[in-house]
């Protein structure tokens, strides 16, 4: 295998950059912005001279590493420091540091008016840094350190404006979130040490067909758990509406297209795992199928725009973990739309920014309304991200959501219908919600209720955004031209390996129900939003709404589950400490004192009580040789 | 006359020694309390002398005889030092060591 | 040789009255350490620069001192600290009950103890050092901390008494027996060749672990931890749970298994659910604190469970992991303990709630306590990361249900450092903290070292394991266990 000494500037210039703007304090703030879009831009540059030198060799030698020093040695456990920039690694180098460089010019503008903005690039940087080696370790170890890096530079970014103490708790709960997750792959990590006395990549493919089902279920299952944090997925997936509290560059970048994609490269990653533990990739498929409804359900009912393209981003992954569950075909695919995703994701977030940034900050939707006319620029890109979302063609959803649901069917059986139509309702509902946010928010009635018209955003803005969109129009044209992507993933997941035994449904009626159902889905939201709105959310709705807005009752399940439950563990066990193991200590203290004070009175200084007691010590004395003699 | 007798009679005077020395204030009659408890102590001691046909027994009632002198030399002393202090020989009034 | 000198050279100094130069002293003492630790063989295994005098030939009692890898480390820890702390409190001895010069000379004799009990192979010296070291933090708590400070001090006296009686009665035991096998001694090498039989063994083994349980401290034997924390002053505190601590599972190494293996196999599945308590129970205890002290107190008997369960895990990940976590939690928690010592000294406050916004009123100071919080939750890339998985990892291969219950201790230490980081550092900035100092010139070069230790230790740990590693090895092998094979064979 080749190697390369570039790699190691991609993750060390962000790092760098966010070290030197962190201690430099106060006086970066002039020219801190500057360094970390730079530096971000010298990234995307390293990760595209990359990409074309490894376009350039044959396909057996594309994937280059580059060992850095020994980090950890312990008898056999021996982990390196070491990256591996392959096929499938390049993929997300190039996404992240692509979007990442366009959101970084974004936030120059978004951000101007916050003293702080110095700080939110030094966490961006960061976050650039740890999701780079997330995707470029060669390890699963390695990659658990960009793991909960990036799950550090999203705290740290969730709780920018910790001054509010909403958002700082949002903050911790994404963090908690995804320790949970975390667990499962420090777990999965120590199962794969056991069993294979190796935690690389390399290492465990090598072994994989070696290891007994069991074990490769149960590695299976923990890294599904990991995914289900950090990917927000069913049931660890309450963070993701809080913590569009962060700034919106950050829910651009953090909680749509990359960090949250983190679970489906993992599953992807480890597909010689999942391709021979049957249950555990069962569970992927359940776990996708839930979330992408759970998701699409909740996107119905919020008024917050953040939070109604929150709970879109948490479906939308969902399908990616699906199509994860679907074999080696599927991790390709799963791929594509995460590509695709990313950039119509990004671009609608970045323009729902813009909106903000037009509209004093509001996010509510209700308070929004024929906002095109005043910002055309945003409006329209919105709707290209919008139409791609939906899977229009050409637009870039429909190359890859066509393939996910098409891939679905094809899954045989009882499952694969299953699995088919939960895609197809999903893509009905995304249309409506979708639509739903579109009306609120660009036409219909103004209802901000001020006399602040809304105000179009600069260009150091509406450039990245039109990029991005431009990528939201023509990304899955191009991935999928003459199955691009997936002969270039060919080597690390084989999806052309199997072939299928037969074709459930012909990709042209399948494309033809999609889109069927896209029509349904926007005709029933035109015809509930047509006419003008009130500023305030109804009341009176269904009780599927209510539940929908309260996010199908996650929260409330946690809080009753294991929130209050822990609670009052905690403060029982403060009692316990106090009362009974403490209170043992303490009870040996006290016996000890009330039983000096209470001999002390026997010395009561009067000459005869001592002598009667001497008699009395000495009959007792007598008594008892005589008892023990006799 | 059995020999028991005599060790009958000092337990006797012990016994009345001792219940002296609990139930008596006045330090003089304590005093003499404690004497007759050496006494019935050195009768004894002179009775397994004699009971055993050796000497030991009497030496040791010698002895004894001469520690009661020396405690009666410095018991005395005590007592009429207190007595002259505080006008009284009660022995619950000289109860200075309590705390 | 060198270690002899350091101990002798260090008393002289405490009759000094200037602060300068006890601070001086201790960092003449811990480059003195750092050269010795250059000076180590790394590839032997066998104790280093031994040095033996007749002290009490009459009893065959020694001044024998040597180092291994594992006890080096530790004396590192505490050489390096020891000028720390000097230097972050440099006021706080002021005002106490005696003077700060007698501060000083308690800090410094309990230096040299503390070098002492780490260095000491005969065990009747380590015994001495091991109770020798109460008297000067008994009267550092009760001379110099804050409210309830007597009580504080007298119940560790009392605690760490009962288990020193306890251990004293197993050294005259083992001592006895040696009398009968091989002629009486105290040294730790022929000691650990010793054929005891089994009743005798685990007695023996009882008296030495309980000792070392309740210094160490382990549940449920942990109750004088908090209340000496809450006392002490912050330097006392870093001493305390950074250093002196340490001596209970450096013991349980260094003592328990190497001279009682079978005794040690015995109680192992007892110790292992003891220390998976510990985690868990210390956690949550942790997240339910008020005051920082404590809670950071808390944190400690979690960590320390950790420890205890690597080192019964008897694997060499284990094993090391447990001995770099040793290191790593001696820094983390020296730094969370003298920022929250400043923090409380600024706010004259220990209680969480009276906090707020630090982050906003003083960065740095806000920043340092984050990333030592950061290591204390165990980050990747900070040193306690590392120690922490190579606990789980090793003690998964052999006792995989021990390592899965001690990760749900990976969560909730989320949530024992995110609560007091939110409550204090973030949000709106609290009534009292508006015109907060931030930290001193004097202050950040104390915390500097910390935080730099902290992060290079998380990317880069290969020279201390390799120090470490021989000797864990050893004595995992010596105990009688080999790692579990991995099941697939390569």
């Amino acid at each position: 295998m080749l190697t390369s000494a570039n790699l190691v500037w991609l993750i060390a210039l962000p790092l760098f950059s966010s070290a030197i703007l962190l201690l430099a304090g106060k006086r970066s703030n002039s020219w801190g912005h500057v360094l970390a879009t730079t530096v971000s831009a010298s990234a995307f540059t390293v990760g595209v001279i990359e990409f074309f030198a490894m376009q350039g060799r044959p396909e057996e030698s594309r994937a280059v590493t580059q060992k850095l020093f020994t980090w950890i040695s312990v008898g056999t456990f021996k982990v390196d420091a070491s990256l591996l920039l392959d096929q499938l690694s390049i993929c997300f180098v190039l996404l992240i540091t692509g979007v990442g460089t366009l959101i970084h010019i974004y936030s120059i503008a978004y951000m101007s008016h916050d003293l702080d903005r110095r700080r939110f690039f030094a966490y961006l940087n960061l976050f650039i840094a740890a999701m780079l080696l997330l995707v470029l370790g060669d390890s699963y170890l390695n990659l658990y350190v960009g793991w909960e890096g990036v799950g550090l530079a999203s705290y740290l970014l969730i709780g920018f404006w910790n001054q509010k103490p909403a958002y700082a708790t949002a903050a911790k709960k994404a963090f908690v979130a995804n320790r949970v997750g975390d667990v499962g792959l420090s777990l999965a990590i120590m199962i794969a040490f056991a069993t294979f006395g190796d935690v690389s990549f390399a290492g465990i493919k090598e072994h994989a067909e070696h290891a007994s089902s069991t074990q490769l279920t149960a590695i299976g299952l923990m890294l599904l758990l990991a995914a289900c944090g950090k990917s927000a997925q069913f049931p660890l997936q309450s963070w993701l509406g809080d913590a569009m509290a962060g700034p919106t560059p950050v829910s651009a970048l953090i909680h749509a297209a990359t960090m949250v994609t983190a679970g489906v490269y993992l599953i992807t990653r480890s597909n010689f795992i999942f391709d021979q533990a049957p249950i555990a990739q069962l569970m992927v498929l359940v776990i996708g199928g839930v979330t992408l409804l759970f998701g699409a359900i909740i996107g119905t009912a919020k008024d917050d725009i953040k939070k109604a393209l929150a709970a879109s981003t948490m479906s939308q992954i969902g399908y990616m973990i699906l199509a994860t569950g679907l074999g080696p075909i599927g991790y390709a695919f799963a791929i594509m739309h995460l590509l695709t995703h990313g950039f119509f994701k990004a671009s609608m977030f970045l323009g729902a920014g813009s909106v903000m940034h037009g509209m004093k900050d509001e996010v509510n939707m209700r308070k929004f309304g024929g906002i095109g006319k005043f910002m055309p620029i945003t409006a329209l890109t919105f709707g290209l991200g919008y139409l791609a979302i939906i899977g229009v063609p050409p637009f870039a959803g429909f190359y890859s959501k066509d393939k996910i649901i098409e891939t679905a069917f094809n899954a045989g059986g009882v499952k694969g219908i299953a699995l088919g139509v939960a895609t197809l309702v999903g893509a009905m509902i995304t249309a409506f919600y979708m639509t739903r946010v579109v009306i609120l928010t660009f036409f219909g009635n103004e209802r901000w209720g001020h006399t602040d018209e809304p105000h179009e955003s600069p260009a150091l803005m509406l450039i990245p955004i039109a990029l991005l969109s431009v990528g939201s129009v023509v990304s899955g044209f191009v991935l999928s031209k003459g199955q691009g992507l997936v002969h270039w993933l060919e080597p690390i997941v084989n999806p052309l390996k199997e072939h299928h035994a037969e074709e459930f449904l012909p990709p042209i009626v399948v494309s033809a129900m999609t889109l069927s159902v896209v029509v349904i889905g926007v005709s029933i939201a035109i015809m509930k939003y047509r006419g003008d709105q009130l500023a305030v959310a109804p009341v009176n709705v269904s009780s599927l709404t209510k539940a929908a807005r309260r996010d199908l009752f996650q929260d409330d399940f946690n809080e009753t589950v294991f929130m209050r439950p822990g609670q009052s563990l905690v403060s029982n066990l403060l009692n316990l400490d106090y009362l009974v193991i403490d209170g043992t200590v303490r009870a040996v203290g006290s016996i000890s004192l009330t039983a000096g004070s209470k001999l002390r009175s026997l010395q009561n200084g009067y000459v005869r009580s001592y002598a009667l007691l001497t008699v009395i010590g000495a009959l007792a004395l007598l008594t008892v040789i005589w008892v023990v003699t006799a | 006359m059995s020999i028991a007798n005599y060790l009958y009679l000092s337990a006797i005077l012990f016994t009345i020694g001792a219940i002296g020395v609990v139930v008596r204030r006045n330090a003089i009659v304590v005093f003499m309390c404690i004497e007759l408890m050496l006494n019935a102590a050195n009768l004894a001691f002179v009775t397994f002398a004699r009971i055993n046909g050796n000497l030991e027994g009497q030496v040791v009632a010698f002895f004894t005889m001469v520690v009661a002198a020396c405690e009666v030399v410095v018991g005395l002393a005590i007592i009429v030092t207190i007595y002259r202090s505080r006008r009284s020989a009660s022995v619950d009034d000289a109860s200075l060591l309590k705390r | 040789m060198i270690i002899a000198g350091i101990i002798s050279v260090l008393p002289s100094k405490n009759n000094e009255l200037i602060k300068r130069i006890a601070f001086a002293g201790s960092v003449i003492v811990a480059l003195a350490s750092m050269f010795l630790a250059i000076g180590f063989d790394k590839s032997n295994t066998s104790l280093q620069f031994v040095q033996s005098n007749a002290w009490i030939p009459t009893f065959n009692i020694n001044y024998a001192v040597g180092l291994d890898g594992i006890s080096l480390v530790l004396i590192l820890l505490s050489t390096i600290l020891v000028p720390i702390v000097l230097l972050a409190t440099w006021h706080e001895s002021d005002g106490g009950r005696w003077s700060s010069k007698a501060f000083y000379i308690l800090i410094l004799v309990l230096e040299t103890m503390m070098i002492g009990v780490f260095a000491a192979t005969d065990l009747f010296l380590f015994y001495v050092f091991f109770e020798a070291m109460l008297i000067p933090i008994y009267f550092l708590i009760g001379g110099y901390g804050s409210d309830n400070k007597s009580a504080a001090a007298v119940k560790f006296l009392l605690y760490s008494l009962f288990g020193g009686l306890l251990m004293l009665a197993s050294i005259i035991g083992i001592y006895v027996i040696s009398g009968n096998q091989i002629g009486a001694t105290f040294d730790l090498t022929q000691l650990a060749t010793l054929e005891i039989d089994n009743r005798t063994e685990n007695l023996l083994f009882l008296g030495f672990f309980i000792a070392f349980a309740i210094k160490a401290p382990l549940w449920p034997f942990h109750t004088w931890l908090p209340d000496a924390a809450k006392a002490a002053t912050p330097g006392t505190s870093v001493l305390l749970l950074g250093v002196l601590d340490k001596v209970g599972t450096y013991g349980m190494i260094r003592f328990c298994i190497q001279l009682f293996p079978d005794a040690s196999k015995t109680f192992t599945p007892i110790i292992i659910t003891l220390a998976v308590v510990s985690i868990i129970y210390g956690a949550f205890m942790a997240i339910g604190q008020k005051d920082i002290k404590g809670l950071i107190a808390f944190t400690s008997i979690s960590h320390f469970g950790f420890i205890t369960m690597g080192i019964f895990a008897m694997t060499s990940q284990g094993m090391s992991g447990a001995n770099l976590y040793m290191v790593n939690h001696g820094f983390s928690t020296a730094a969370l303990f003298l920022i929250a010592g400043w923090m409380i000294k600024r706010r004259s406050s220990s209680t969480i709630s009276d906090f707020g916004g630090l982050q906003r009123v003083t960065p740095v100071m806000a920043w340092t306590f984050f990333i030592a919080g950061m290591s204390s939750l165990a980050l990747p890339g900070l040193s306690s990361f590392v120690s922490e998985f190579l606990v789980l990892v090793g003690t998964f291969t052999r006792y995989p249900i021990a390592a899965v219950i001690g990760t749900i201790g990976i969560v909730l230490a989320a949530l024992y450092i995110l609560i007091p980081v939110q409550k204090m550092l973030h949000g709106p900035i609290a009534a009292g903290n508006e015109k907060l100092a931030d930290l001193s010139l004097r202050e950040k070069l104390a915390i500097s070292p910390v935080i730099l230790i902290i992060i290079l230790m998380g990317f880069y740990p290969k020279p201390v394991l390799d120090l470490i590693n021989p000797t864990s090895e050893k004595v995992v092998v010596n105990a009688g266990y080999t790692d579990p094979v991995a099941k697939v064979v390569k």
